[in-house]
């Protein structure tokens, strides 16, 4: 592997600072899953490696009813899963958290990194836009907050200005009768990466008969993880059945844009997506304890 | 050259120091450095798991770990799992079993069983097969791995 410098700074601003002094030629470690693989294979630089796990706001889960979740940015994935208020109330996360390698990888892996390696088929992206998920960005010039749909620029880049970093990830409460999901196809169980993979949330009504609100996001169909807005937006205010939920499903089929590669045609992947959103809108509408009308 | 950082950790209950550099893993160091070579050298990208270690109780690849990172903290590798009175009923099992062929998987198979067993001493089959998942072996079909883990457990057969 190439040779660099590492920090293990406890604190914010030294990691603003060690940012500031590489002027782009520093990388921040989280779990390594990514980024120690890509420096070994000569995919990308560092002259610096600055290791943030020793930062207790990176590596912290909080949560309290009324400003919802904040998760740490370098908060390993089977941390998150094992978190009984994530579990709790965000089951639609931890299907997308769970996906994410085997337990070796599980214990490593966090979702900032997920995020900042802004890969199209990251598995946390799709579940966090359903969410309503934002970033939490600090650097020289202060901190900012981007939606996670904004985030991925292109394959493998993010929207991190030089010298800034990610913090932490949050999300809102989720409202009285909402339910989300996310799924994958894979060919086999285990340890892949994701061919095409769909996340949902909805919020239905008090009669759990309509959809007040739906987000479909999709990823591995497009240069970036994608929030199909128009197939979401169209369930507002329409009957929960199996006709419109195969309408929103096929809507957001249509803003795919998949390529073929040896993970799968695009033709395939444009199959899946219809199958893919039409299920996780069925375990959405299921955790928000909704029911197809006949 | 890069200079060198000093480490101190606790490998295998015997506190441990050495120098390495920044870009040197974990598992480069155990095996080069600390002549430690039982963790084994699959794929170096995280997804074979023969090069699995125990850190501070969570099962993770050396591979994908820098030795920097290891500074006081405490680190399990296959050499520290039988005792002087004897092997671990993992080891003793993997043999009764012949749950292996080549070998080179074995290592991590076992450090990865005993992440399991040491939380979950009771696993069902399917929650052996799901959590060996992040370990590859070429030879055995996987079959006789997870009967000697199972036997090794206190599940009942
Ligand atoms: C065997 C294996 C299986 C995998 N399976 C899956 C899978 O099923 N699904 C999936 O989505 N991914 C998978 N991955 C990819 C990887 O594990 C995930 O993307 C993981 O979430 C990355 O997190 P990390 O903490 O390891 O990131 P790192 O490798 O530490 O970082 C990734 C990138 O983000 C940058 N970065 C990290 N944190 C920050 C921050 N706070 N601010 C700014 N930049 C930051 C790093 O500099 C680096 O460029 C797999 C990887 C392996 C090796
Ligand atoms: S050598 Fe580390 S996972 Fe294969
Ligand atoms: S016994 Fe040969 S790889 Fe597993």
């Amino acid at each position: 592997m190439q040779s660099f410098d590492y920090e293990a700074p406890q604190g914010i601003s030294e990691v603003i600072q060690l940012l500031a002094g590489k002027n782009g030629g520093a990388r921040i470690l989280a779990g390594g899953t990514d980024l120690l693989v890509q420096l070994r294979e000569g995919r990308r630089n560092a002259r610096l490696v600055i290791d943030v796990k020793n930062i207790p706001e990176l590596t912290q889960i909080t949560f309290d009813p009324k400003n919802g979740l904040r998760i740490g940015a370098a908060t390993s994935c089977s941390q998150i899963c094992s978190d009984p208020n994530v579990s709790e109330h965000f089951p639609g996360l931890v299907d997308a958290i769970h996906l994410i390698g085997g337990v070796q990888i599980q214990n490593r892996a966090s979702v900032g990194g997920n995020l900042c390696n802004a890969s199209p088929a990251a598995d946390a992206i799709p579940a966090l836009i359903v969410h309503e998920a934002v970033c939490h960005i600090t650097g020289l010039n202060g901190t900012r907050t981007l939606p996670v749909e904004e985030f991925c620029v292109a394959p493998g880049k993010n929207a991190l200005e030089s010298g800034e970093f990610l913090t932490s990830i949050s999300i809102p409460t989720t409202k009285e009768r909402f339910g989300a999901g996310y799924l994958r196809f894979i060919p086999r169980n285990e340890m892949d990466i994701a061919v095409v993979g769909a996340g949902a949330s909805v919020v239905l009504d008090s009669d759990r008969k309509r959809f007040v609100s739906a987000r479909i996001a999709l990823g591995a169909v497009a240069p970036t993880p994608l929030l199909a807005s128009d197939a979401g937006a169209f369930l507002a205010g329409k009957a929960v059945t199996r006709e419109n939920v195969k309408e929103a499903a096929r809507m957001a089929q249509a803003v795919a844009k998949p390529i073929t590669d040896l993970r799968g045609t695009a033709e395939h992947r444009k199959h899946l997506c219809a199958v893919l959103v039409e299920r996780a809108l069925d375990k959405a509408i299921e955790r928000a304890g909704g029911h197809y009308a006949e | 050259m890069q200079s060198k950082t000093h480490v101190t950790a606790t490998i295998n209950s015997e506190e441990v120091e050495f120098l390495c550099e920044p870009r040197q893993s974990l598992l480069e160091v155990l095996r080069e450095t600390l002549g430690l070579m039982g963790a084994k050298e699959g794929c170096n990208n995280g997804n074979c798991g023969a090069c699995s270690v125990i850190l501070d109780g969570r099962l993770v690849n050396s591979c994908l770990v820098l030795a920097v990172e290891i500074q006081g903290r405490n680190l399990t590798t296959i050499e520290g799992i039988a005792t002087p009175e004897g092997l671990h009923p993992l080891q003793q099992k993997f043999i009764e079993h012949a749950a292996l062929q080549c070998g080179y998987c074995t290592p991590g198979f076992i450090v990865a069983s005993k992440a399991l067993l040491d939380q979950n001493p009771e696993p069902s089959e399917h929650e052996v097969r799901a959590w060996l998942a992040g370990n590859l072996c070429r030879c055995t079909g996987y079959d006789r791995i997870v009967k000697a883990v199972l036997d090794a457990a206190d599940t009942p057969l």
